[in-house]
C-alpha cells in the first residue's frame, strides 16, 4: 500500500490559512489503513482544526467528506456537489490522489494534508515499513525476496558494505541491514550461491529517473 | 593486465616488497598548501598515498584536486572514488580526468552514508555500487570501453583497489565478498582498520583457503589510537569497527600522558603481525588528522627506506 502520515496541525492550518470554507476530503484506501486520510482521520482533523481556528480567533466553515480512492475519477466525482460548496480542498490522500482531484477541478486550490511516504506493508499494528521503491525492473528473484535498492540505504546490489553490524544498518540501528536478512534467506532456501552472482548495474530507465510513467494496458481501453 | 607496471604501487607489491600506503584527507576549504604540507609528511616513507573522497560525508576539497597536487610534489596518489555522490557518467568522466592527470591508483568505494556527514539533507545517488565501479574500471583498462560499451581513444589504465572489513557483518560473507571483488577487478585490497587481529587472521586464513590471496595484493590497515576514550569512540561509534575489550582496558591502563606512546606501540605490533601473516603483503596507515606520525611509524617499523 501507499503509506502516508498526516501533517502536523500547524502546517495544515499555515496552509489553509487564506480560506473561510474548507472541504477535508479523505480517501478510503491506502491512506486509511495506514491511519493518515480516512474517514475516521477526516473527522478527527476536521474536529481540530474547528477548535484550533475558534481559539485563534479565525471563522472557518470546515466539510468532511471522504470517497473511497481519491486516484479514480469514478469516485472523485462523488465529492463534486461538497467541491463546488467549498473555496479549497484539504486532501488527505496521497500525492497521486491530490492531483487527481486537482486536475479535475481546475478552479479549486486542493491542498495536501498528508505528506506520502512511501510503498509499504503493516509490520505489525501500527507499524509500517517500506517495501519497494516502485523501481520498474524487479530483482527480487536474487535477492531472496528482499530488495536491497529499498532497503539498504546505500542500494547495494552486490552485497552488504561495512557498516552491517550485528544484523543492523549502520545508518540507523532500529533499521534491519539488508542484506543480512538476504544472507539469512538465502541460506534458509539453500540459494547461497546467489551471493556470489556479480549483479550489473542497475538500469534505471524503468525508475523515475526516466521521467514520470505511464503504463496503458490496452487490452483494457474502451 | 600487461606485464609493465601501471604504478609504483603495483610494481612495488609484484616484487613482493611489503607496501606502505598512507591515508591524506583533504581540507575543509580551497588551499593547496595543506595537501602539499600533508605530504611533506608523509614524502619518503611510503610508496603511494591514499587521498579520500569526502569522508565521512564531509564536503572537503576533492580527492582528484588532492591527488593532482601530490602528484606535482613526485608522491603518488591513491585516488579514492566513492558512488554516494556521482553518477555512472560523471565517475567514468572522472576516471578518465583522473588518468589524463596522471593518477594511477584507484581505490573504489561506496563512500560513507551522508546521514553521518556535516551535510545529512543531501540527496545520494549510488547509481552503481562499489562492484560495479571496481568492473567499471578494470573493463575501461583491459576492454578499453566505457560502461555503455564504446570504445574509448586512449583509455585509463588503472591500478584497481577496493576496501574489505573483516570486521562487520555477516562474518561468513566477507569473504565471499572479497571475492566477488577480485572478480570485479580489485588488484590491491586496503582493509578496515585492524584492532582484533584474531578475527582478521581468521578472515585472512579462510581468503587464503580460497586462493584469494594468491589474486590480489592485501594491505592491512592500521590506526594509531591516541587514547581509551578515541579506542571507545572507533568501536561504539565508528560503523564497522571492532576494538576489543583488552585493548581499550590497555589503552585506559596507562597515564594519560602516556596513552600516545601506548597507542604507536600497539600499532608496532600490529604491523608486525601483519608482516608475519601470509597472505598480507602490506600495510595502509590511517593516522587521521595526524600525518605526521607516519614517518615515525613507518621508521620505527624499519620499514625504511622505501624502495
Amino acid at each position: 500500500m501507499i503509506v502516508g502520515e498526516q501533517k502536523s496541525i500547524a502546517e495544515i492550518k499555515a496552509i489553509i490559512a487564506p480560506y473561510k470554507k474548507i472541504l477535508i476530503m479523505g480517501c478510503g484506501t491506502c491512506v486509511k489503513t495506514c491511519f493518515a486520510g480516512g474517514e475516521d482521520e477526516v473527522a478527527v482533523l476536521a474536529s481540530a482544526l474547528r477548535l484550533a481556528c475558534k481559539k485563534d480567533g479565525k471563522d472557518i466553515e470546515i466539510e468532511e467528506f471522504t470517497v473511497e480512492r481519491q486516484c479514480e475519477n469514478e469516485f472523485i466525482q462523488e465529492g463534486a456537489p461538497a467541491i463546488a460548496r467549498n473555496e479549497g480542498v484539504l486532501s488527505l490522500a496521497c500525492g497521486a490522489g491530490v492531483q487527481a482531484v486537482a486536475r479535475r477541478f481546475a478552479n479549486t486550490p486542493v491542498l495536501p494534508g498528508v505528506n506520502t511516504t512511501f510503498i509499504g506493508v503493516l509490520e505489525k499494528q501500527g507499524v509500517f515499513t517500506e517495501e519497494c521503491s516502485g523501481c520498474g525492473n524487479c530483482g527480487l528473484a536474487v535477492f531472496g525476496g528482499i530488495c536491497p535498492v529499498t532497503r539498504c540505504a546505500k542500494k547495494l546490489l552486490n552485497g552488504p558494505c561495512g557498516g552491517s553490524q550485528n544484523g543492523k544498518c549502520e545508518v540507523n540501528p532500529e533499521t534491519d541491514c539488508a542484506w543480512q536478512l538476504i544472507i539469512d534467506r538465502l541460506k534458509t532456501l539453500g540459494q547461497m550461491d546467489n551471493l556470489r552472482i556479480y549483479v550489473a548495474p542497475k538500469n534505471w530507465q524503468t525508475s523515475l529517473s526516466g521521467g514520470p510513467r505511464k503504463m496503458v494496458r490496452e487490452d483494457h481501453m474502451i | 593486465m600487461s606485464e609493465k607496471p601501471i604504478s609504483r604501487l603495483q610494481e612495488i607489491l609484484t616484487k613482493g616488497e611489503f607496501a606502505v600506503t598512507a591515508e591524506c584527507g583533504p581540507p575543509r576549504g580551497a588551499n593547496p598548501g595543506i595537501v602539499r604540507k600533508k605530504g611533506e609528511m608523509l614524502n619518503g616513507y611510503v610508496d603511494a598515498v591514499n587521498v579520500t573522497d569526502n569522508q565521512t560525508a564531509i564536503v572537503r576539497m576533492s580527492s582528484i584536486a588532492a591527488c593532482a597536487h601530490l602528484l606535482h610534489m613526485g608522491l603518488e596518489p591513491v585516488m579514492q572514488l566513492v558512488v554516494r555522490d556521482r553518477n555512472r557518467i560523471a565517475l567514468q568522466s572522472d576516471i578518465m580526468g583522473a588518468y589524463s592527470l596522471g593518477i594511477r591508483n584507484i581505490l573504489c568505494l561506496s563512500g560513507d552514508h551522508q546521514s553521518f556527514g556535516s551535510q545529512p539533507d543531501a540527496l545520494n545517488v549510488f547509481d552503481i555500487d562499489s562492484m560495479n565501479l571496481i568492473r567499471t574500471v578494470q573493463t575501461m583498462r583491459d576492454d578499453g570501453k566505457d560502461m555503455s560499451g564504446f570504445e574509448l581513444n586512449d583509455p585509463p589504465r588503472m591500478f584497481i583497489g577496493a576496501a574489505a572489513n573483516p570486521f562487520a557483518d555477516p562474518f561468513e560473507y566477507r569473504v565471499i565478498r572479497l571475492a566477488k571483488k577480485i572478480d570485479a577487478g580489485a588488484d590491491f585490497i586496503q582493509t578496515q582498520c585492524i584492532y582484533n587481529m584474531d578475527r582478521f587472521k581468521e578472515w585472512i586464513k579462510m581468503a587464503r583457503e580460497e586462493g584469494l590471496t594468491e589474486k590480489v595484493y592485501i594491505l592491512g590497515g592500521v590506526t594509531p589510537l591516541k587514547s581509551a576514550g578515541m579506542a571507545k569512540f572507533m568501536n561504539n561509534k565508528v560503523a564497522g569497527m571492532d576494538v576489543p575489550d583488552a585493548l581499550i582496558k590497555r589503552m585506559a591502563g596507562v597515564p594519560k600522558d602516556k596513552a600516545v606512546e601506548e597507542g604507536l606501540k600497539i600499532c608496532q605490533e600490529t604491523i608486525a603481525e601483519l608482516r608475519d601473516i601470509k597472505g598480507v603483503h602490506g600495510v595502509h596507515i590511517m593516522a587521521i588528522e595526524w600525518e605526521d606520525i607516519v614517518g615515525k611509524i613507518v621508521k620505527e617499523a624499519g620499514l625504511t627506506p622505501r624502495p
